[in-house]
């Protein structure tokens, strides 16, 4: 078998008897995969789980080109060879396996602890530290000693009402030689949390791994239940999860030009967006009275269904905040001291957003046609036919561009969903879910992809969920994008970014 | 006797009315954001909120740290007896009052990055240093437009520098080169009061900050301080500008001193202005625009030269 035909197939929102899944020897595993990778594909998710001798290792593969997914199996003992050096993207994903199972990638190029828990197995940590809960961010972080060089430590408690982080500089005078982003204050083991489920409180946990993201972590973990429980979610509800995803979109698009134009002091954008993106909460809020979307998707559907009046008064009600919000872009894109603002300011090269596996508005931003809802699309944005938004500059202007563009698009497929609805109920039962299979699921949140990857056991409950939030990839490409920077730039290049620290700590 | 109501009636104006112009300023920007905003009073209330809270002061401070909000009001306020507000003239004038006026900012700038270092803080070091940067690139500007005023003046005090002839040098040659000084001295203007486009007084940001993050750790009555030195400060550097654009007297001082006041409300509004059509510039590019400025008042010294 040659190496390139060892991954299996599976669509995505499907899913795959376990089964079916041969037990690659680590070798081969090696090899398909790199393999996978020279042909265009990326690592989508990289996880463990107990089994085999010690530990089972799956990957799922993302082929853009091809539109499917492709997952591949092998098992691990004690320590593993790591692959992040030959596969820079694999590096988290590698530290956080190490952490999570206290294994020890063997030859990992930056082996440092990812979010700063202790191991799921006890008194086995890789990196030998005690019982007690390790404290984030200490660590030894890389240092450039010189008469010249300070270094510069901002967080976890900021100066802004923001989430925690702590951030390490190296500087030179003004000049940022080197950032190390450490992060797990909000480390919640979300993915342990879910194990044995779905339970009662499944729905509410998914919601809130991102609380900005809610519907897009929503809709990845629904499309993973229907994929394994044989649900088929009813047109009109599927058209209204779209419209809910697009608004999501919406709002957190123009609330971060918002933030933009407030960090390089333009006013008049910054209080415009501000109060748009209000009201694209509120739209939301009309269609499952929550204005972050919770409690509105579910397996098999929505909960609530939009009469066909509350479509259209919404429509209606939506067109002015539309025309506003045309004119709030144009106003900061027409301004050229805003411009002279963003283009050229932390600027991520092409080569290095591809080899750390960027994704979303920030991979979009240098030139990499990512985005699911183009390359596998679900439920009603089969018939959308989304056209990713890229850009080429790879700077912060780049990533206020590919935002500009999408807006336009989301609120296009916004008002084409409510114009559109298609009779009928909202939502399916979605039954038990399936014993030993996999289901994975690629939903392209408003930050960018999202993956959920669920194993159930015989009793057809989560034996492993694995969640990747896309601010887990792209934390890397803020650290690249502040080098040779000047280090006023940070909160200018963090905005641009506006990563979660929730979604990454999980 | 008349110099001491002169004097006294200076530093009322002062006093009473600079925290006035903040408050103009945010009201101006307010409505360009499409907001009410906050009342014009605004900063009265905030110095009289700070001033009844308790100070918290880090275990690494002394006395140093105190120092920089006493120099930020005590500077303002000894420069501003320098100063002609309007037609009123300076209760103290002297040949060569004009250096020491320049340099008691020098004065008050050290000891707040001298109370910014004592903290030990890296993020107030890098305030400090780029406080200075700008101010060592700021003070050639100065000095040139203040040469300018003096060859027109042909005096060496600044009463004298801003007199009545100011009117009448307008209509002259001379006045081109006034137009240049002005300009010159609203951009350095903008940057000794951490003004967009070279420093925003409201941003969260401690990275980007320039004068903001000096004074990050004070709390309190000397927050206080710190915020009312600033006001003062924009006063009385404002002064010269105003007066350059009005040069006319009413003949009755109370007529002036409405004048005075009208012109710098009208100056805050033009500042407002500017902070809300213009975005922040990046902090590398702000050296090349007062390297800019020096060459445009060094050309405005040629021009009074010829």
């Amino acid at each position: 078998m040659s190496p390139l035909h060892a991954a299996i197939p599976v669509a995505n929102g499907g899913a795959l008897p376990l089964a079916d899944l041969p037990l690659l020897g680590r070798g081969h595993f090696t090899g398909a995969l790199l393999a996978e990778v020279a042909e265009g594909a990326r690592v989508a998710a990289l996880f463990a789980t107990p089994g085999g001798r010690d530990l089972e290792l799956y990957a799922v593969l993302a082929r853009d080109g091809r539109g499917d997914l492709a997952v591949l199996r092998t098992e691990i003992a004690e320590g593993f060879p790591a692959l992040a050096a030959r596969c820079p993207e694999l590096q988290l994903f590698e530290r956080e396996i190490a952490e999570q199972y206290g294994c020890t990638p063997g030859g990992h190029p930056w082996f440092k602890p990812v979010r700063f828990h202790r191991s799921w197995r006890t008194g086995r940590d890789a990196w030998g530290r005690g019982a007690a809960r390790p404290r984030p961010a200490v660590q030894e972080f890389y240092r450039v000693t010189g008469d010249e060089v300070h270094e510069v430590a901002v967080g976890p408690v900021h100066a802004g009402v923001i989430e925690p982080g702590h951030f390490r500089f190296q500087c030179h005078g003004e000049q940022v030689m080197h950032l190390e982003i450490a992060l797990g204050y909000q480390h919640r083991d979300v993915e342990r949390l879910l194990l044995g489920g779905p339970h009662p409180a499944t729905p509410h946990q998914v919601e809130t791994v991102a609380g900005d993201t809610s519907v897009g972590h929503a809709s990845a973990w629904a499309h993973l239940c229907e994929a394994l429980g044989g649900a088929e979610v009813p047109p009109r509800g599927a058209v209204l999860r779209l419209a809910a995803l697009e608004l999501e979109r919406l709002a957190n698009h123009v609330g971060d030009i918002g933030a933009l134009a407030n960090d390089v002091g333009f006013l008049p954008v910054a209080a415009f967006c501000g109060r748009l993106r209000g009201d694209y909460l509120n739209a939301t809020a009309v269609l499952c009275g929550n204005r972050f979307g919770r409690g509105l998707i579910r397996p098999g559907g929505v909960s609530a269904d939009l009469a066909d009046e509350q479509a259209a008064a919404l429509r209606e009600r939506l067109a002015p905040v539309a025309r506003d919000t045309r004119g709030a872009l144009e106003l900061f894109f027409d301004t050229p001291s805003v411009l002279a603002r963003l283009e050229g300011t932390g600027h991520v090269a092409a080569a290095d957003a591809a080899a750390v596996g960027l994704v979303g508005v920030a991979g979009r931003a240098c030139g990499l046609k990512r985005d699911a809802r183009a390359h596998y699309p679900l439920g009603a944005y089969r018939a959308a036919g989304v056209e990713p938004a890229v850009k080429w500059g790879g700077d912060v202007y780049a990533r206020a561009a590919v935002r500009r563009e999408e807006v336009a698009v989301s609120l296009a497929l916004v008002d084409q969903a409510l114009a559109g609805l298609p009779p009928g109920p909202v939502r399916t039962a979605s039954g038990a879910l399936r014993p030993h299979a996999l289901a994975v699921a690629l939903v392209e949140g408003w930050r960018g992809e999202i993956v959920h990857v669920a194993l159930t056991d015989a009793a057809g409950r989560f034996a492993r969920y694995k969640i990747v939030d896309p601010s887990f990839r792209n934390w890397t490409g803020l650290a690249l994008a502040l080098r040779g920077e000047q280090i006023s730039d940070f909160p200018l290049c963090n905005k641009s970014f506006n990563l979660s620290y929730c979604g990454f700590d999980l | 006797m008349e110099l001491f109501a002169r004097a006294a009636l200076h530093l009322t104006l002062l006093l009473v009315f600079a925290p006035l112009l903040s408050g103009v300023i945010a009201r101006t920007k307010a409505l360009f954001a499409g907001r009410t905003g906050a009342p014009l009073l605004q900063p009265y209330f905030d110095l009289a909120r700070l001033l009844r809270k308790e100070s918290v002061f880090s275990r690494t401070t002394t006395w140093v740290f105190l120092a920089g909000p006493v120099a930020g009001v005590a500077v303002p306020v000894l420069a501003a007896l320098l100063m002609p507000f309007g037609a009123l003239p300076a209760p103290f004038a002297f040949t060569g009052d004009l250096l020491l006026f320049v340099y008691l900012f020098g004065v008050a700038r050290f000891f707040t990055v001298a109370a910014a270092l004592d903290t030990g803080s890296s993020f107030e070091g890098m305030g400090g240093a780029r406080e200075v940067t700008f101010a060592c690139l700021a003070e050639p500007t100065v000095l040139f437009c203040l040469i300018v005023l003096a060859r027109i003046a042909d005096s060496l005090s600044l009463s004298a520098l801003l007199g009545p002839h100011l009117a009448a040098a307008w209509r002259t040659p001379a006045g081109l080169s006034l137009g240049l000084v002005v300009v010159c001295l609203l951009v350095v203007l903008l940057v000794e009061n951490s003004r967009i486009p070279f420093d925003d007084p409201n941003t969260h940001l401690e990275l980007t900050m320039v004068h903001e993050v000096m004074v990050l750790d004070h709390s309190g009555p000397p927050f206080a301080l710190v915020l009312y030195g600033a006001a003062l400060k924009l006063m009385v550097l404002g002064a010269p500008i105003v007066r350059l654009l009005l040069p006319v007297a009413t003949g009755h001082w109370a007529g002036d001193a409405l004048l005075f006041l009208a012109g710098m409300l009208l100056l805050a509004v033009l500042i407002g202005i500017v902070e809300s059509v213009i975005a922040r510039l990046r902090l590398v590019r702000i050296p090349q625009v007062l390297i800019g400025t020096t060459l445009l008042s060094g050309f405005a010294l040629v021009l009074v030269l010829r």
